[in-house]
């Protein structure tokens, strides 16, 4: 069957591409991240993260609770560089 | 940068319920919620509720929502801002937030997590076509915006949001064509399913999607029968002509704020996914950040509410404001918790919540 099923809206990635990684070796979630930005766009990890740990431990046969779901880091949405400027600048409150 | 004593994170029954028990023992409270409303999930459920008086049965979710706001409303230390979205907790207990577009730092001195659960989503061929949508926002579309999702409906996943949905379609005037789960019995209440049932909608269980066909936009769907091992079989596909499908395969905790602040979590299938480790009280490991509703554990907007009553208490204790009768309220909101979770409905939520939950010998139900 050819998978077109998208695992990674953000960054369009689909099934086969996360299997492949899986089987070359890459079993963790920011090991995958870092090999094709799964995970890196707007949702954060919020749609493709549950389905990509299922994949990694349905291959590797490890269970989902010893498989590490990434880093986390601020913020949880994008903002723009303009919106931090604008509060060091305007709001004084960098410093307290 | 902005001082509060209590910061709730999302304004949903489990915030809000928090909000009004911190501010009712006198803490002044800031609630940050994402949306434009607050209520959370209980905006859009027009079904009414069970559990016993105490927890609004018999009143229909957007009602909840209401007596909840009257209540905050009468509240004049609670602060609100909607168009919230906390971005970051830090280590060093500062929190981000984009507030109306800006960017806000705020110093509070304990924060609620009660950010919720988001929706799981499953990969088949063509899972990208339009016409595919979760359950949530199926539901965001019918019942906050009036906008009908599609004209025929196949409903995959035959949990309570599921069957609740369904039975919400039909009354908005769309067709459900038949309802799918993968496991092998009925997840959600037999009083909702028996409901879509009469109503002429067939449930398929050990059922999964195989594909999803159409040009521009969703037109088929085809679903085949799974083994005891989860595998497909072949020649048992069925083809449903439909314009929309609608995943409620399950949520998952909203926790990215609670693993940025360094809190231990663990995996529990049984809570939906990354969990919190907690106090019963519903303190994380690091002291001050509490947690209540989804972010916990997957469960219901009832034990979300009473939970926000515990960790409300919690938290204003932890700053010194004294309550009467505090260990009394305390057991109460305990014993409700433990009366929702009886039953065998509530077995793998008792099963999950074991595996997170430090018990202390202090507090006894």
């Amino acid at each position: 069957m050819s998978d077109n099923s998208i695992v990674c809206r953000c960054s369009d990635l689909t099934l086969e591409d996360i299997r492949k990684l899986i089987k070359k070796g890459y079993t963790t979630f920011d090991e995958i991240k870092r090999m094709n930005r799964a995970g890196m766009g707007p949702c954060q990890g919020r749609t493709c993260m549950p389905i990509i740990l299922k994949e990694i431990s349905i291959i590797t046969g490890k269970p989902i609770s010893e498989i590490a779901p990434g880093t986390y880091r601020p913020p949880v949405k994008a903002i723009t560089l303009g919106q931090i400027v604008e509060t060091s600048e305007g709001g004084g409150n960098e410093h307290d | 940068m902005k001082q509060v004593e209590i910061l709730v994170v999302g304004g949903g029954p489990a915030g809000l319920c928090a909000a009004i028990n911190a501010a009712q023992a006198g803490a002044k409270v800031l609630i940050l919620e994402r949306d434009e409303k607050l209520g959370g999930q209980l905006i859009k459920q027009t079904h009414m509720f069970f559990g016993s008086e105490k927890q609004h049965a018999s009143v229909r979710g957007i009602d909840i929502a209401r007596i909840l706001l009257d209540r905050i409303h009468e509240l004049e230390n609670i602060e609100i801002l909607v168009n919230a979205t906390v971005l970051a907790i830090y280590d060093d207990g500062v929190v981000n937030g984009e507030i109306d577009g800006k960017y806000v730092k705020i110093k509070p001195q304990k924060i609620i997590v009660s950010t919720g659960a988001s929706e799981k989503t499953l990969a088949f061929p063509n899972n990208d076509l339009p016409g595919i949508y979760g359950a949530g926002a199926v539901q965001t579309l019918m019942n906050v915006y009036g906008v009908k999702p599609g004209n025929s409906v196949l409903m995959l996943g035959a949990g309570n949001i599921g069957l609740i949905v369904s039975y919400q379609l039909m009354q908005a005037g769309v067709k459900v064509k038949a309802i799918l789960d993968a496991a092998p019995k009925i997840g959600g209440y037999l009083v909702h399913a028996s409901k879509v049932r009469r109503m002429g909608v067939p449930i398929y269980t050990g059922y999964t999607v195989k594909e999803a066909h159409g040009n521009d936009s969703l037109e088929r769907v085809t679903i085949v029968e799974l083994d005891e091992n989860w595998n497909q079989v072949d020649g048992t596909e069925m083809d449903f002509d439909v314009d929309v499908l609608c995943i409620s395969v399950g949520l998952s905790p909203l926790g990215e704020l609670l693993w940025q602040a360094g809190c231990e979590m663990k995996y529990v299938g049984q809570l939906g996914g990354f969990v919190p480790v907690r106090t019963e009280m519903l303190e994380t490991t690091v002291e001050g950040i509490f947690i209540a509703g989804d972010v916990c554990g997957v469960e219901e907007a009832t034990s979300a509410m009473v939970e926000g009553y515990l960790a409300g208490l919690a938290a204003a204790e932890s700053l010194g404001y004294e309550m009467e009768n505090l260990e009394e309220r305390r057991k109460d909101y305990l014993n409700q918790l433990e009366s929702l979770r009886s039953g065998h409905m509530g077995d793998s939520i008792r099963l999950g919540l074991d595996k997170v939950t430090v018990r202390s010998e202090v507090v006894k139900t």
